[in-house]
This record gives structure tokens, C-alpha cells and sequence, in this order.
């Protein structure tokens, strides 16, 4: 195995792109060096992207914060702005594993791990968050709902690579939430997880709404039909229970040892309001 | 191809040859000798491997020995002052805070770390920050006592270690 780490996205474009080669890209590594050590993937390049400088700083732009795709969790927590801004996708974020890997563990990470539990991919949809892509044709956005395709499998082409996610600006009155349930208290992965993003106007009747839900489905989803539900309503029961159905019914998930597909399915629904009612009160806040 | 590196070591300046597929941990204990950092899982779970790269508090398991060209990195050898410990170190051992020892350097780097961000932590923040070590022995309790009554003491007396290391001195003189 390779190991290289170029400073610009030209040298890394055309290192991942190079012939005859299994390459990985490497931001913090808390999966892919697990996936090595496990013999899961055996590459014959790793493209260490920690040295280009997009992809480790948080800049404020006109249209919301540019996140680079190997900025660490701890890093996220610790900007004030971002977190208070985008509090649900930080939050998301921080309940990645263990302080050790909140020191590595990344949004381009997580979300190029191609999990349906990732815990940050459910909020960043729900924030409408956007994939600043760099290849061999140049660069694309791609919308972040639209990169993982199945477990393991993105929709970027080779010698594409994640090198920032676009957190869109926030209009008043809007805020965004993240909440997973897991068996135990911290370290665990999602059995269901859930983002929701909103805007209320001043009588708090909510003009705008994402919501996504992740480990209800071989992808992580954005169900519209759910935002469809919170918006117009001030978040009344009624709104409440048709979140509620509408979140059961997008949910198509798996029977495993985390949780059952009855289970998995009324805990979106349960989930759902409980972020929705989080989201809510930060965005009236 | 082995990488040739130059980093910073609890404070000394050190070149390695590096395998690309050699894990920080790797290098620590099989070319530089540090065995203080353990080896338990492997993939980040049990935190035994815990060091400090660029002032932040990661699992050396998890970190490729390339990527630490140019950063500095902090291990458990670095902790005590010559033969003076590091208050965390003293408390473990008035509070019996291991049994086989295996798990003991994560815990006392990550609950450094702990205390360098937050001198005063409850103890749900320090049970909270130290979720990411295991300890198959002392079910936790003793380490926790330890770090609580460490924090105590460094806040009341932060000059205290270095006065001690000056009469230490002193005395060897």
C-alpha cells in the first residue's frame, strides 16, 4: 500500500484518478482504518486529503458556512458560530463514538462511509446541505441526499472525492435538530436516527421544513412527505401525528440484532416528533 | 515505499522510517520502543492506545504513522517529570485505580486531555469524557475517584508539582 498526502486538489484528483490503482481517500480514518485492519478493503494507494486546505477549515461565506470534508467533530463543537447556527448538524456529529474519535471523525467521512446509521448524514440533509465535489471532469455540487446510493456505494464517479460540505445560510427564525435512539447511553450506532430543519414565521406558523431519517432504509432518506406534514401547521398534535404516519410510512428497514422492522419503524415516527418539537422551540428561541 | 518522518515526541524532535501501512501506534511501540501506549482492540473501541497528536486526544490505532510527519505527538511517557508523577498518575495509585494495567495510559493521556479543556469537570463530564476507555478490571468507580481528586489538587495547587520537583532536585544535588 501507497500512502500520499498532495496539498492541492489537482494532485489529489489525478492521484485518485491514476490507473491500476485501488485507492481510498483518507480524511480521519476512524472507518477506513478499521476497514484495513479488518482486511474489509485492501487499497493500493490511500489519498491522505488532510493536506489541502479546503478540506480543513470552516469559512463563513455569503451563502452559510463552507464545512471542509476532514474538519474534525471536536473542531465543529468547538465553533461557537457553526454551533449555533447549525446546532442540530453538530449535534449530529457529536455523537459519533468516543471523544478519541470525535478527535478525527469527519462529515466527508461519514458521509462517504456510505452507512444508512451515519448520524451527521440525516441532519446535513435535513440542513440541505450540499457536496462540494472535486474530479477528473472538475468540480460539481451534489445535494448530500444524493451521494449515498446504497450501503457502500456513493454516486460519485472515480476519482471523485468529497472536499467540503455547503451549510446553506439560516433565515431567521429557523433552526435545525438531531436525535437517535440507541440500547445505551453514548457509543453505539443508530437504530433509528432523525433530522429536522424548519423556519416558523412570527405567529409560528412553520413556513419550511426538511426532515430525514437514517437505519430506517438501505439509504438514508428525505422524506418530503413528512415536511409536508410541519409545514403550514404551528406544530399542532395534529401536525404531530401526521409527521408521525408520514415518517412510518417512508421507512423501509431491516430486521437486525439493533432492532426489529416494527420497532425500527414506530421509533422514526416517535423520533421524528421529538425532533421536530427540539427544532421548533431552538427556532422560536 | 517507507516514509521518512520527522515529528515532535513529548517534546524532542525524532525521525522514523515508517512502513505507509504502519499505524502511529505501530511506530510508537515497534520502531521507537515507546511501549507505553497498549495495544487492546485495534479499530478504536477501547481507547488503550490513547494519544495526543496535535494537542488533540485521538486513538494512535486509528492514525496512519505518515500522517504524524510535522505534528506533535504526546505520549504516556511524557507524563511524569522524571521521577516526579503527574498528579493524575499519584491519584491513580492512592486509589488503586488499576488491576492488570493494560487500560491505565489511555485513561491517565485522555484524562489529562480532559482536564487541560475543562479543570473542573463534573463527574458526569469526566464519565461522559472518558466513555471511549475501556477497563475490564476496576468496573471504573477507582478511576474516576482518581481523576475527580486529581483535578481537585491541581486546581488548589498548581504550582505545587513544580515546587516538589525543585526540592526533589534540590535534594538529589
Amino acid at each position: 500500500m501507497r500512502y500520499e498526502a498532495p496539498e492541492t486538489l489537482d494532485a489529489a484528483v489525478a492521484l485518485l484518478a491514476s490507473a491500476g490503482e485501488e485507492t481510498k481517500v483518507l480524511a480521519g480514518g476512524t472507518d477506513l482504518l478499521v476497514q484495513l485492519r479488518t482486511d474489509l478493503i485492501a487499497p493500493t494507494l490511500v489519498v491522505d486529503i488532510k493536506n489541502i486546505d479546503e478540506t480543513r477549515t470552516i469559512a463563513e461565506t455569503a451563502g452559510g458556512f463552507r464545512v471542509g470534508a476532514a474538519v474534525s467533530g471536536a473542531e465543529l463543537a468547538e465553533h461557537a458560530k457553526l454551533s449555533s447556527v447549525w446546532p442540530g448538524v453538530v449535534e449530529a456529529v457529536s455523537l459519533i463514538g468516543s471523544t478519541q474519535i470525535q478527535g478525527r471523525a469527519s462529515l466527508g467521512g461519514n458521509l462517504c462511509n456510505g452507512s444508512p446509521a451515519a448520524d451527521s448524514v440525516p441532519a446535513m440533509i435535513a440542513a440541505g446541505a450540499v457536496a462540494n465535489v472535486a474530479g477528473p471532469n472538475g468540480r460539481r455540487e451534489i445535494p448530500v441526499e444524493d451521494v449515498i446510493l446504497a450501503p457502500r456505494k456513493l454516486s460519485l464517479t472515480p476519482g471523485e472525492f468529497v472536499v467540503s460540505i455547503q451549510l446553506p445560510a439560516r433565515p431567521a427564525r429557523a433552526a435545525d435538530a438531531y436525535q437517535r435512539f440507541i440500547p445505551r447511553t453514548e457509543m453505539d450506532i443508530a437504530v433509528v436516527g432523525a433530522g429536522v430543519s424548519l423556519a416558523r414565521d412570527e405567529a409560528g406558523k412553520i413556513t419550511d421544513a426538511r426532515v430525514s431519517l437514517g437505519a430506517v432504509a438501505s439509504r438514508p432518506l428525505l422524506v418530503k412527505d413528512a415536511a409536508d406534514a410541519l409545514i403550514g401547521s404551528t406544530l399542532d398534535a395534529a401536525a404531530l401525528t401526521a409527521l408521525d404516519a408520514a415518517c412510518q410510512a417512508a421507512c423501509q428497514p431491516i430486521d437486525d440484532k439493533r432492532g426489529t422492522i416494527d420497532f425500527r419503524t414506530e421509533v422514526a415516527g416517535v423520533l421524528a416528533r421529538r425532533t421536530a418539537e427540539i427544532a421548533y422551540k431552538r427556532a422560536g428561541a | 515505499m517507507k516514509h521518512h518522518i520527522q515529528m515532535s515526541l513529548n517534546g524532542d524532535p525524532v525521525e522514523v522510517l515508517v512502513e505507509p501501512s504502519q499505524t502511529l501506534l505501530d511506530v510508537l511501540r515497534d520502531e521507537l520502543g515507546l511501549t507505553g501506549t497498549k495495544e487492546g482492540c485495534g479499530t478504536g473501541d477501547c481507547g488503550a492506545c490513547s494519544v495526543m497528536v496535535d494537542n488533540r486526544l485521538v486513538c494512535g490505532c486509528l492514525v496512519l504513522g505518515p500522517e504524524v510527519a510535522g505534528k506533535s505527538v504526546e505520549t504516556i511517557e511524557g507524563m511524569a517529570e522524571g521521577e516526579v508523577l503527574h498528579p493524575l498518575q499519584r491519584h491513580f495509585l492512592e486509589h488503586a485505580a488499576l488491576q492488570c494495567g493494560i487500560c491505565t495510559p489511555g485513561f491517565l493521556v485522555a484524562a489529562k486531555a480532559l482536564l487541560a479543556h475543562n479543570p473542573d469537570p463534573t463527574e458526569t463530564e469526566v464519565r461522559y469524557w472518558l466513555a471511549g476507555n475501556l477497563c475490564r478490571c476496576t468496573g471504573y468507580d477507582k478511576i474516576i475517584r482518581a481523576v475527580m481528586d486529581a483535578a481537585a489538587e491541581m486546581r488548589q495547587a498548581p504550582t505545587a508539582r513544580t515546587e516538589l520537583k525543585d526540592q526533589l532536585q534540590h535534594a538529589g544535588a
